[in-house]
């Protein structure tokens, strides 16, 4: 790799003398021995095994619940239902204030999606586990269900979670996050062009090749020992411990190898089930996903459905620009309430637009409960907004990079969020972009720099 | 449950223990005998991260019955370096970048170890051929063939 010096060259150190080199990876030399331990390389004498009983139905109320049959079958330790989590409804943002408590660790009275957590059976093995869980007997009353996001908004629609009460997240700024910059209408009225499309995505699961898991060892002091492979750590601890009722202190949490993640392990669902069953029991429970768990219940992203409006200018510039931005939470709340709100931040792109409106909805559905993925909240975005950029560029006859370059935003420039643009590289990484894939802009744009308007 | 005894060499070292009938290899080998270098994936012979060399064959350890493995000889990735001195292989998946997380390592190593023991200077379309049956969700699979192809040159530097 070339490093070109001829960029920000004020800013340059030069005796930078990491960057440029490789690095050999301190965790490797592990990897490639078999010698680095995951959780699930930690085995304990005694140890019991945690099945879930998961729920069938997308949307139900559970009429009743009966684990005698499990409770007899030979090996069962444990059942755990609703009744036994000392602080069953909870939500993991609460951490930062973001409320109100949406989720149940164990589902009591109702569920509101298929393969919502409903019975946890302890077991000698996993066999007898999984066995026993399916012993389990509940009754349940089918509710009607609602999957799509615009279904979900319509008034009359089911309500998927009473803690909410509407089917949307209700941010302090009301039923969406907004960004009002400058002002759309008047921009789409003096644009030579609008446009206006929508893009619309699938959840997409993590599939990490390690399952989400841990194993809880209880300590004989009232301590508790949880090796995990979330990717959040003292999240998870600080959740648990609010879950649990259990000061932080008798907590110890061991961790930080992840079989793989992308996001996908920093939801808290694992742990405190397997802490409580260890507790309970006094054994050391091992509570791993099974594969097919993996790609049916873990969060997966979020669906998305964005709706762009654009006013363009034959020259180039884009006037005015207004977004409507849906993020499918599922039935809980999760990260996504966080997801939509930077989406909100984000729709404008790495672009200087003077007339901005921005909408984004977090909203409940009855699916699986979406969370964190590699830039969740922008990444769906992203893929919407560059598409639009290139049916802009298309729409009145422009190189899409020499457009891009009109539009990019540089230091300075104030952000329909209202933070000034600073430290922007967009111009020199086109640049760059251009000589790499040979695909020339006029003189003008090479001449350019993020620094300076007018350049 | 009436437990059934196995016994088997594991790199090279005499092993044997009382099991639960039908309990796999993967499992046999993890929780009883404390080699944790093989990874439970997926324990439905779709990952590949639980592979195990049987008698010089590559075999899927979620999908292989510890009874049926009295006489072998299983090798594991844990197994390959000799006095402290990475294999080959081991090098240049440590070199290329070609391990991120990790948890698929052990069984891409295995797989491309029975190619070259085989093959010992495979083709590009071979490295991939035998690598196919491993799920990598990390490195993007290039620097793990390169990995391989490198191992393979270094392996006939060394022989010849
Ligand atoms: S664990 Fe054996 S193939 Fe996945
Ligand atoms: S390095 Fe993570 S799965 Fe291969």
């Amino acid at each position: 790799m070339e490093l070109r010096k001829s960029y920000f060259a004020d800013q340059r150190k030069d005796d930078l003398h990491e960057i440029g080199q490789p690095r050999p990876r301190s965790d490797s030399p592990g990897h490639v021995t078999g010698k680095t331990a995951y959780f699930a390389d930690r085995n304990f004498p005694g140890m019991l095994h945690l099945k879930m009983v998961r729920s069938p139905h997308h949307h139900a109320r559970i009429r009743s619940i009966d684990t005698s049959e499990a409770e007899k079958h030979p090996g069962v330790v444990k059942v755990l239902t609703a009744k036994d989590v000392p602080h069953n409804v909870y939500t993991i943002l609460i951490l930062i204030q973001i409320g109100p408590e949406d989720e149940t660790v164990l589902a009591d009275g109702k569920v509101r999606w298929k393969g919502e957590a409903v019975v946890a059976v302890l077991a000698e093995t996993e066999r007898a586990a999984q066995e026993a869980a399916a012993r389990v007997k509940v009754d349940y009353e089918v509710l009607p269900a609602v999957f799509d996001m615009e279904e979900a908004l319509k008034p009359g629609a089911p309500i998927v979670n009473e803690y909410h009460g509407r089917n949307y997240y209700l941010y302090d700024s009301g039923e969406c996050r907004k960004v009002r910059f400058g002002d759309v209408e008047a921009g789409f009225a003096g644009a030579d062009h609008v446009l206006e499309q929508t893009y619309q995505s699938s959840p997409i699961e993590h599939a990490p090749t390690e399952t989400t898991g841990c194993i809880v060892a209880p300590e004989g002091n009232d301590r508790f020992t949880c090796y995990t492979n979330t990717q959040a750590m003292f999240f998870t601890l600080d959740n648990a411990s609010i879950i649990l009722q259990m000061p932080g202190n008798k907590l110890h949490f061991v961790g930080g190898t992840v079989g793989g993640g992308f996001g996908g392990k920093v939801d808290v669902i694992v742990e405190p089930i397997a802490i409580l069953g260890a507790k309970l029991t006094g054994r050391p429970v091992s509570f791993i996903y099974s594969r097919e768990e993996e790609m049916q219940i873990s969060s997966p992203r979020a669906a998305e459905k964005v709706v762009i409006k654009d006013g363009v200018m034959k020259d180039g510039r884009i006037v005015a620009r207004k977004v409507t931005g849906y993020t499918d939470a599922g039935a809980y709340s999760r990260h996504s309430p966080y997801g939509a709100q930077k989406g909100a931040g984000h729709y404008p792109g790495p672009y200087t637009i003077p007339n901005v409106w921005i909408d984004t909805y977090c909203v409940y559905t009855n699916r699986t409960p979406s969370s964190a993925m590699r830039g969740f909240g922008v990444t769906i975005g992203d893929f919407a907004l560059e598409v639009q950029m290139d049916k802009l560029a298309r729409l009145i006859g422009m190189d899409p990079l020499e457009f891009r370059f009109i539009n990019a935003y540089r230091d300075g420039d104030m952000k329909a969020h209202r933070q000034p643009t600073e430290g922007a590289a967009l111009i020199e990484c086109m640049q760059e972009a251009s000589r790499t894939a040979n695909w020339p802009v006029a003189e003008k744009f090479m001449a350019m720099s993020s620094y300076a308007k007018g350049a | 449950m009436a437990k059934v005894p196995v016994q088997f060499t594991l790199n090279g070292a005499e092993k044997a223990e009382f099991i639960d009938s039908g309990t796999t290899l993967l499992n046999a080998l993890r929780d009883k005998i404390g080699d944790t270098s093989p990874k439970g994936g997926c324990h439905q012979g779709t990952c590949g991260a639980c592979s195990v060399i049987i008698d010089g064959e590559l075999r899927l350890s979620c999908l292989t019955l510890a009874e049926t493995c009295n006489g072998a000889a299983i090798t594991t990735t844990s197994g390959l370096s000799e006095g402290g001195v990475l294999h080959p292989l081991q090098r240049a998946f440590l070199d290329a970048f070609a391990t991120q997380c990790g948890f698929c390592t052990s069984g891409m190593i295995m797989a491309a170890k029975v190619l070259l023991d085989h093959t010992p200077n495979p083709s590009r379309d071979e490295v991939v051929e035998a690598l196919s049956g491993n799920i990598c969700r990390c490195t993007g699979y290039e620097p793990i063939i390169q990995a391989v192809l490198t191992a393979a040159r270094s392996n006939s530097q060394n022989a010849a």
